[in-house]
């Protein structure tokens, strides 16, 4: 059980529930969940949050994804002006809108996800990237809207989609509106595949509910990073319908996914830049840049 | 009004009470008391428009009701035959998804419902109307051969969510809904939806990408079961009618956020009390949104729905 990675997804990552033998308390975020190794912030920073030690995966924020994976000053961020409003005056411990306020803050982003044109070894794409930091990775109305307008800009532009995933789900706090942000994905795959472009989700840790069962599994190829929890229903609630019984270690993980078939690779997140950069060359071949010669680094 | 301003029951009750006593002040018929009474009145009135917690999670109940019909009491009363169809081709027959081909107002149409049990054996074995992605499976075949054969297809929604289990998970259950609704996205022939009981979830929302949605008056349809909001967001399953109360699952609420096109009527005291009324209704509401939706190419059916869901959700900008 020690070396099962820590799965919790609502309390973004706080231990406790999936790990009982480990000590109370909130773990540092810079110490491995798996090896118990602590970082400076450095030391993760050039590392891309990958444990030395053990090979675990940090969660990687949004801006840090994107200058991990696509090529220095490539990244022209498009639609971050939109922001979520409250469709339902949600109110449960807190005001929804107070909750907004305090991940805008705490994120320096304007919700979960960030999109933009960008090219990855040198190849042309566009990049959307979730950030569980916000929210849980929640898709709401912005979600939905920036999803579709980065469909929409690939597609106008004759570009592959790439998408890093990162989220728990649906936003309950826009109630039903959020679970119309599944069929609104949908549709928007739809239109992307209709215009032949090329849609690779990258699922990290934790790509989970209703992101999990709408846009990120309909990928042409779907990629995930190691240990990352990729299920419709998380490992606490799938614990509870099957009581007594003992849930397989690597349950939901990425491990099992790609033996049951429903990934096509995991790939270190070293390697994910020029794997991903592979597969956009298979994709665009056609395109002037795939014959120009390497620039000098 | 917000949740944080909506008056709570006691609240009300407090109101009323205050207005009662102000009302039988017969010595104080000054300006002051008609003023407060004024007020009151307007206090009421308000908290009456809004829907309480317990109206709300009235709904909550009649949906759940277990004299509620299900999809086969639909069919039974609504179809003139029906044939169902059994089987994905790949692993199993999920019968909490009814599937099956029928003649339906004198057309022949294909039908996807989910469907609970009524006496303990039979919730067994539909699994109490929460699919394995066996089951959207079938429901993919079906559509298909709906779109091959150019039968308009019908939906029936009614389930507490797809089934969280781990074989579940293990046969792909987030993936087989997302390629549910893509298959409903891309269909070529009309389609109609309509939420006859619970609409929870994924679950539901995998065979609800459709031309029109509707939803029947004690029907709810939300993202999350009230229990599970609770427990998330409380911390406290025992605070389902709370967060039922913030987000509001109710007909009327989807109507209002766009999310369904038509509340269909019930019975008056629910679709239990009446079951061949409800069915009345509910096959009227159909034919009329199967109508509405027929005549349209299939790339202009396809933009339009593309659009209708395009269009769902909030945000500034």
């Amino acid at each position: 059980m020690s070396s099962r990675i820590d799965v919790s997804v609502e309390q973004g990552g706080s231990g406790g529930a999936a790990s009982g033998d480990k000590p109370k308390g909130k773990r540092h975020p810079n110490t491995c969940p798996s090896c118990e190794s602590h970082y400076r912030d450095d030391e993760l920073a050039a590392a891309h949050g990958v444990c030395r030690q053990c090979g675990h995966h940090f969660a990687l924020r949004a801006r840090d994804r994107v200058a991990q994976l696509a090529d220095a000053g490539s990244f022209t961020e498009v639609d971050a002006d939109l922001r979520s409003a409250d469709p339902l005056s949600f109110f449960d411990l807190r005001a929804y809108v107070d909750r907004i306020a305090e991940a805008e803050t705490a994120t320096d982003l304007g919700d979960a996800i960030i999109s933009g044109s960008a090219r990855i070894e040198r190849r042309p794409c566009h990049l959307a990237v979730m950030d569980f930091a916000f929210m849980g990775g929640s898709m709401g109305g912005v979600v939905g809207e920036k999803l579709w307008r980065a469909c929409e800009h690939a597609a106008e532009q004759q570009v592959p989609l790439v998408c890093v995933t990162a989220s728990g789900g649906a936003r309950m706090q826009e109630g039903i509106l959020s679970l119309m942000q599944m069929p609104k994905t949908v549709c928007a795959i739809d239109m992307l595949r209709e215009s032949r472009c090329a849609f690779i989700p990258v699922m990290t840790h934790p790509t989970t509910a209703g992101v999990l069962a709408s846009f990120a599994s309909l990928g042409d190829v779907t990629i995930s990073e190691p240990g990352a929890l990729l299920a419709f229903t998380g490992p606490r609630v799938v614990q509870q319908t099957i009581k007594g019984e003992n849930l397989p270690d690597d349950f939901g993980l990425a491990e099992s996914n790609v033996r049951l078939g429903h990934l096509d690779a995991i790939v270190n997140r070293s390697d994910l830049r020029a794997y991903v950069g592979r597969l956009l060359a298979i994709f665009g071949l056609s395109d002037e840049d795939a014959r120009a010669p390497a620039e000098p680094a | 009004m917000s949740p944080r301003s909506r008056k709570s029951e006691g609240e009300r009750l407090r109101i009323r009470d205050r207005l009662v006593r102000v009302r039988e002040l017969p010595l104080l018929r000054g300006v002051g008391v008609r003023d407060e009474l004024a007020r009151l009145q307007q206090q009421i009135e308000r908290a009456d428009a809004e829907p309480s917690e317990d109206e709300i999670w009235r709904a909550v109940e009649l949906a759940r009701h277990q004299e509620r019909p299900y999809t086969l009491d639909y069919v039974e009363r609504l179809f003139d035959d029906f044939v169902e169809l059994h089987g994905d081709r790949h692993l199993g027959d999920d019968q909490a998804l009814v599937c099956g081909l029928g003649r339906f107002r004198g057309q022949s149409v294909a039908l996807i419902g989910h469907q609970k049990g009524r006496d303990i054996h039979e919730r067994a074995r539909r699994n109490f109307g929460m699919a394995y992605p066996e089951g959207y499976r079938k429901g993919i075949r079906v559509m298909e051969l709906a779109h091959r054969h150019g039968f308009p297809l019908i939906t029936l929604v009614d389930t507490p969510g797809a089934f969280p289990g781990v074989a579940a998970e293990q046969h792909g259950q987030g993936g087989w809904i997302a390629r549910s609704q893509l298959v409903m996205a891309r269909l070529g022939v009309p389609s109609v939806a309509c939420v006859i009981g619970e609409g929870g979830s994924g679950g539901a929302v995998a065979i609800a990408l459709a031309d029109r949605v509707l939803m029947q008056e004690n029907a709810i349809y939300s993202v999350i079961s009230p229990e599970g909001c609770a427990a998330i967001l409380w911390r406290d399953a025992g605070q389902a009618k709370k967060a039922a109360a913030a987000f509001r699952p109710t007909a009327t609420h989807c109507l209002e956020l766009g999310v369904v096109d038509t509340v269909v009527a019930e019975p008056a005291g629910g679709a239990h009390t009446d079951h061949d009324g409800a069915a009345r209704l509910l096959g009227n509401a159909l034919a009329d949104a199967l109508a509405d939706a027929a005549g349209l190419d299939v790339s202009e059916r396809r933009d339009k729905r593309r659009a209708k869901f395009r269009a769902m959700g909030t945000f500034t900008e």
